[in-house]
């Protein structure tokens, strides 16, 4: 009968990201219900180094593939590996995270095995030995609870920046393993040929633990200044409003919302976004919210933890000279 | 080169959602139903593909029968012809029962690449094209931004965003790609173009039609199970800072995340 839980671990340029061990954190605790194991699957090239860091987080084996091919994702190959494994090792579950990779494999993976898959989801349990996933839909608009039928394994991915971290335990050690896979080259058809890295890159909205957004109060896209710099100051992510994006001020990557990114972070400052409910869909599930908008009647402030009834030009300024002090 | 995109109808964006009687899905009174808005980019990027290489534009639906207003946009915007499978036993369908039709439909035309949507905005699952592009067995890339088809039309480079930076991924065709906001600008369907496109062929099929067993599609053929829809938890509104200047609420408000929401 199949056993354990098995996590997808994930690696860019040979570093854990930490993804990895929200869902090693998680996974250990529904094993723990089940009484079952956790492994973690690294897939990378010379690895295996990083292995023990997953013990620390409650992984009980790590199954190391690596390979020259395996260094950067590609969903040939990642598929096929981590595919070969799930045949071989029959695990009860599979967990991914819902990022960029983990969203390209889940889908073909489970495909390939035959069975159903639970997208980006916020919260996990076990009811009758089984795994039931809550994910949000139409951006969070609504939530649906859902099960699997007719699945071993049952796959899902997790939404990052939401399941909680355990505290690392330098006691605890994983047994590593090395995973027994073939790669045929024949059948690697995708190839990564160039990673352009964006400039001065900052954490990705999707994994950032806190963001500072503007939207169309902010007048035009000379006026970020203010958002950049108060962003550099507590360690954040600047996001946009689709109505910033739209009229050209920001990249599209920027856009929080439906047709956007939805996000998680710690702390969410929106600057001058009245509050769509496109917006509010890809934002609510941050943990603290706060709202500078002149208008008091914005919807914005139904959502906000803390409003601001201001002129942003002014308050945003202030924030950050208030911070710089207490930092 | 001939060109597929899969296309799916979603509530518009501005709709508010609300949970149907039966606990499990949505209620579809008083929705205004539009092309999923990445779908709106897989068009586009076909018609620029095929004004490039000539060719042929094919729009796939997936039912019911509203899908058609979608299907016609699309041809309005420039596609060449459309095929929507309408049959009742498609209700219920999961990202497999719909990848599983989509397979069904392709399998008998000759193609270069299929484009869709990255996402469809309603149930936000995104594996739509992955399940589908395993299920013909062609590589897949997802979350594409830029799409460069070889000039002998044999290969694809595509860039794909992903955290903090973007791959550039190489793959022979065909192909699936999926598209991302970013990608183009999706063109509005011209007054001629709505005329021409009534006149577009728009073929219906059933999943008998396509060969499928009805235990493959819809309910009988789902992996997942919803048991509950919920509404999202509700934040109830917080404090209004308060302060005489903008410096004294930049202070009252530093206070607040400091010592009651601890996270500055």
């Amino acid at each position: 009968m199949a056993q354990g839980i098995w996590i997808i671990a994930e690696q860019r340029e040979g570093e854990l990201r930490k993804i990895s061990f929200e869902l090693t954190s998680e996974a250990r605790r529904l094993a723990d219900q089940l009484s079952q194991s956790v492994t973690a699957i690294l897939l990378g090239s010379n690895i295996k180094e990083k292995a023990p860091e997953l013990g620390k987080y409650g992984a009980d084996r790590v199954i190391v593939a690596d390979d020259s091919r395996l260094a950067t994702y590609t969903t040939d190959a990642y598929v096929s590996v981590i595919a070969q494994l799930a045949q071989s090792g029959e695990p009860a579950i599979i967990l991914l995270g819902a990022s960029v990779q983990g969203k390209d494999l889940s889908g073909r993976l489970a495909a390939r095995l035959g069975v159903g898959m639970v997208q980006d989801c916020v919260a996990f349990s076990i009811e009758n030995g089984n795994l039931v996933a809550k994910r949000p839909i139409y951006a969070g608009k609504a939530y649906a609870t859902a099960t699997f039928k007719d699945s071993v394994p049952q796959i899902a991915t997790a939404r990052p920046n939401v399941l909680e971290l355990n505290e690392p335990d330098g006691s605890k050690s994983a047994e590593v393993v090395d995973a027994e896979f073939s790669l045929d080259d024949s059948q690697l058809k995708t190839k990564v040929v160039e990673i352009i890295q964006e400039e001065g890159a900052k954490v990705d909205l999707t994994e950032a633990e806190r963001i500072v957004s503007g939207g169309r109060g902010m007048k035009g896209p000379e006026n970020y200044n203010i958002l950049e710099e108060l962003a550099d100051i507590i360690n954040a992510t600047v996001g946009a409003s689709r109505s910033a994006v739209d009229s050209g001020w920001r990249p599209h990557s920027d856009q929080v919302g439906q047709t956007g990114k939805v996000v998680s972070p710690n702390l969410y400052i929106a600057c001058g976004i009245s509050g769509a409910i496109q917006h509010l869909a890809g934002m609510s599930t941050s943990k603290c919210i706060v709202a500078v908008n002149k208008d008091p009647e914005a919807p914005i402030f139904q959502k906000a933890d803390y409003g601001i009834v201001g002129d942003l030009f002014e308050v945003v300024p202030a924030l950050s000279e208030e911070i710089k002090k207490i930092l | 080169m001939n060109i597929l995109v899969c296309l799916k109808q979603v509530p518009d964006t501005e709709s508010q959602i609300k949970i149907a009687p039966d606990g499990i899905s949505i209620a579809t009174e008083n929705i205004k139903w539009i092309i999923n808005p990445y779908d709106e980019y897989a068009v586009e990027e076909a018609l620029r593909l095929r004004e490039k290489f000539g060719g042929e534009v094919t729009i796939i639906g997936v039912g019911p029968k509203r899908v058609t207003e979608s299907i016609r946009t699309a041809l309005a915007m420039g596609a060449d012809k459309g095929i929507l499978v309408d049959d009742p036993a498609i209700t219920g369908s999961d990202s497999l029962g719909i990848a599983r039709i989509l397979a069904a439909v392709i399998k008998d035309i000759d193609y270069d690449i299929i484009l869709c949507g990255k996402q469809g905005v309603d149930d936000d699952y995104g594996i739509v094209g992955s399940i589908l592009a395993e299920l013909l067995g062609i590589p897949q890339i997802s979350v594409v931004l830029k799409v460069e088809v070889s000039e002998d039309a044999s290969t694809v480079k595509a860039h794909r965003e992903v955290e903090g930076g973007t791959l550039v991924i190489e793959t022979p065709l065909p192909a699936l790609i999926t598209a991302q906001k970013g990608l183009n600008e999706p063109r509005y369907a011209s007054l001629p173009g709505i005329m021409k496109a009534k006149k577009k062929p728009l073929d219906v099929k059933t999943i008998a039609d396509l060969g499928l067993d009805a235990s493959q599609v819809g309910e009988a053929g789902t992996k997942i199970k919803i048991m509950q829809i919920t509404p999202p938890e509700e934040r109830e509104a917080g404090k209004i800072v308060e302060g005489e200047t903008p410096q004294e609420m930049a202070i009252n408000l530093v206070r607040l995340l400091h010592e009651e929401a601890k996270i500055i």
